[in-house]
């Protein structure tokens, strides 16, 4: 990189800056929108999360449905047959969830690492509309790319079930029977398409759930540890509580509820009902993001 | 115009700027002076409400920082470089913050050109070396043409010919009657720049004046006196009550004496009445980073030798 020549152009704005013709909300949005998009690790990120979700979609779902016609019947295979929606929307989703839990801290975190917080706020001194847009523009991001990758992970999966036949080779009386029959999932069969647009849904809330982590946190490492430590670890194993004090506290922890949401048929125990189980995520991570935004309020930047 | 009014900051029990309360007027520059750790940039940041004070307040155009509309159009501040993103480029940044001020995208080449980065403006950051950093501080400052910049150490890293451009920047804004209120640790930079000094030390005002002002203020006046009879000429001084401090000559040169206490004329009489020849009268003025040291001294918060100041003494080849 070269040096910098000393420049003759004059300090002063040449003409008079025009005025702002804008609500001042407008603008934060605006310039939120271009602070995500300048950075190669939004793009990097949301790359794996696509690559991820379409291809472990693709691919275990047609390892299961060859396990099936082979006779192998592990409990992913009976997964596939009890529930194919859940199954579908399950495998890529539930590891390219992870790429998402990244983004949503590292938009908040990088702010902190690099020092570039402070210039925002010098830009947008009043922290709360400087949070609520970048919340805004990254929710509206996520969203619209989660909702990409649900209904098209959605639609591999169907097609790879749809178009499998599974034969069953039984040996009866000296004779091999094979017994054919086919999966079928459908849109319009019920609670298939509120799955898939749940699914967006919930990883949109998801990675929410993660900048609020995030803007608490304001490290990097640790903010992306914590996120994904509570979503892959500790929410799960708290399904292994005892007794039904045990049941109701997992069920309400935030991305199980949120998960509800992404299946399409009602488990038997299942406290709540999908929309419930949203709101409930829905309401935590407002919870987090409300503390989030009154520590960054109260804190020195 | 910038005014602090009893500005306190507190980090855990450490009291990083104590009562503070200072006034800083457009149309010249205000020189920030403090030894490290004495409390400028904290101060800086009190008065852009990164941080809050936990007493006092600190206003710009009488208006808090939080309360300014589109801030940038009124305030630029460059605070520290490298505060950016390493993985975005320098007109991306600019970018963001010309949106969030409702600036056209225009402006944002305009600065780059002034500050001489038009060829690199699309290169990330992270290629940047400091002084190309500071100048994308200084684009960010320059941005909304604000009527008020605040500076911390504008010269950072920067090269012999940016430090010279840095300074006649200073002064163009102050010659438009705006407010430039900037920090540096380089004394003698101060002393070639700025028109007005606030002096600060552990967090409290220690002076806030002219800069001849507080030269002339904060140091003893001496002068420089050569003669072939300085051993005569010595002894008529101190009789006079002046305090001689004789000093080595130089090649070639006659013996010279350091006098304090008695002003040039006055020598200048005493030698005519005794028919003592004179070779050099000259009334020696301490520099900025004498005075400063003296100011200062006592109110060092990190250094070896903390409350044990040794007067500076004026070198002997007296030139001035």
């Amino acid at each position: 990189m070269t040096s910098t020549v000393s420049p003759a152009a004059p300090a002063t704005a040449p003409v008079p800056l025009p005025a702002a013709h804008r609500a001042p909300f407008v603008g934060d949005l605006l310039g939120e929108w271009t602070k995500i998009r300048s950075v190669r690790s939004t793009i990097w990120t949301l790359i794996i999360f696509v690559v991820v979700s379409l291809g472990l979609t693709a691919l275990l779902t047609w390892l299961t449905l060859n396990n099936l016609s082979h006779g192998r019947h592990g409990s992913a295979a009976s997964g596939l047959v009890t529930d194919p929606v859940s199954f579908i929307l399950g495998t890529g989703l539930g590891l390219g969830q992870l790429a998402i839990c990244v983004l949503g801290a590292l938009v908040i975190t990088a702010e902190y690492s690099s020092g570039t917080i402070r210039a925002s706020l010098l830009a947008v001194p009043r922290r709360y509309p400087m949070f609520l847009a970048k919340a805004l523009v990254f929710a509206v991001l996520v969203f619209v790319v989660a909702q990409i990758v649900a209904f098209v992970s959605y639609f591999i999966g169907a097609a790879l079930v749809n178009n499998h036949v599974i034969t069953n080779s039984f040996f009866v009386a000296h004779h091999t029977i094979n017994v054919h029959h086919k999966i079928t999932v459908s849109l319009s069969q019920p609670g298939v398409l509120r799955s898939v647009f749940g699914a967006g849904l919930y990883l949109t809330v998801l990675g929410l759930f993660a900048l609020a982590i995030g803007g608490l946190i304001r490290h990097t490492a640790g903010a992306i540890t914590a996120v994904i430590g509570m979503v892959l670890v500790i929410f799960p194993l708290a399904g292994l509580l005892p007794s039904s004090w045990g049941a109701h506290v997992h069920a309400y922890l935030p991305t199980v509820a949120g998960q509800l949401i992404t299946a399409d048929k009602h488990q038997s125990g299942q406290l709540l009902s999908p929309w419930q189980g949203f709101g409930i995520f829905c309401a935590w991570t407002a919870l987090l993001l409300i503390v989030s935004v009154f520590l960054l309020d109260r804190r020195d930047a | 115009m910038i005014e602090a009014q009893d500005l306190t900051k507190r980090y855990g029990d450490k009291l990083a700027v104590d009562h503070l309360s200072f006034r800083v007027e457009p149309g010249r520059v205000t020189g920030f002076l403090g030894p490290n750790g004495a409390g400028k940039s904290t101060t800086m940041r009190l008065v852009v409400g990164l941080d809050r004070p936990q007493e006092g307040r600190a206003t710009i155009n009488g208006k808090k920082y939080a309360d300014i509309a589109d801030p940038l159009r009124t305030v630029g501040a460059l605070l520290e470089a490298k505060a950016m993103h390493p993985g975005r480029s320098a007109r991306s940044h600019l970018l963001f913050l010309a949106q969030t001020q409702g600036l056209p995208s225009r402006r944002v080449d305009e600065v780059l050109e002034v500050v001489g980065l038009q060829d690199v403006a699309r290169k990330r950051v992270r290629g940047y070396s400091l002084g190309m950093s500071q100048r994308v501080g200084i684009a960010a400052a320059l941005l909304g043409d604000p009527s008020v910049l605040l500076l911390d150490e504008p010269v950072n890293g920067l090269d012999p010919e940016g430090i010279l451009w840095v300074r006649n920047l200073m002064k163009s804004l102050a010659a438009e009657q705006r407010t430039v209120f900037v920090s540096s640790h380089l004394m003698n930079e101060m002393a070639v720049t700025a028109d007005h000094l606030i002096v600060i030390g552990k967090g409290k005002l220690i002076a806030s004046c002219s800069t001849q002002e507080f030269i002339e203020r904060s140091s003893e006046h001496s002068v420089l006196v050569r003669s072939p009879e300085a051993n005569t000429l010595a002894g008529l001084i101190t009789a006079e009550g002046g305090k001689v401090t004789v000093q080595e000559p130089t090649n070639g040169q006659t013996e010279a004496l350091s006098v304090t206490g008695l002003q040039a004329p006055r020598i200048g009489e005493i030698a005519a009445a005794n028919r003592i020849v004179l070779h050099e009268l000259t009334p020696q003025l301490a520099s900025l980073e004498e005075a400063y040291m003296e100011l200062t001294a006592g109110s060092v918060e990190y250094g070896g030798t903390a409350h044990e100041h040794q007067p500076v003494t004026t070198p002997a080849g007296g030139s001035k």
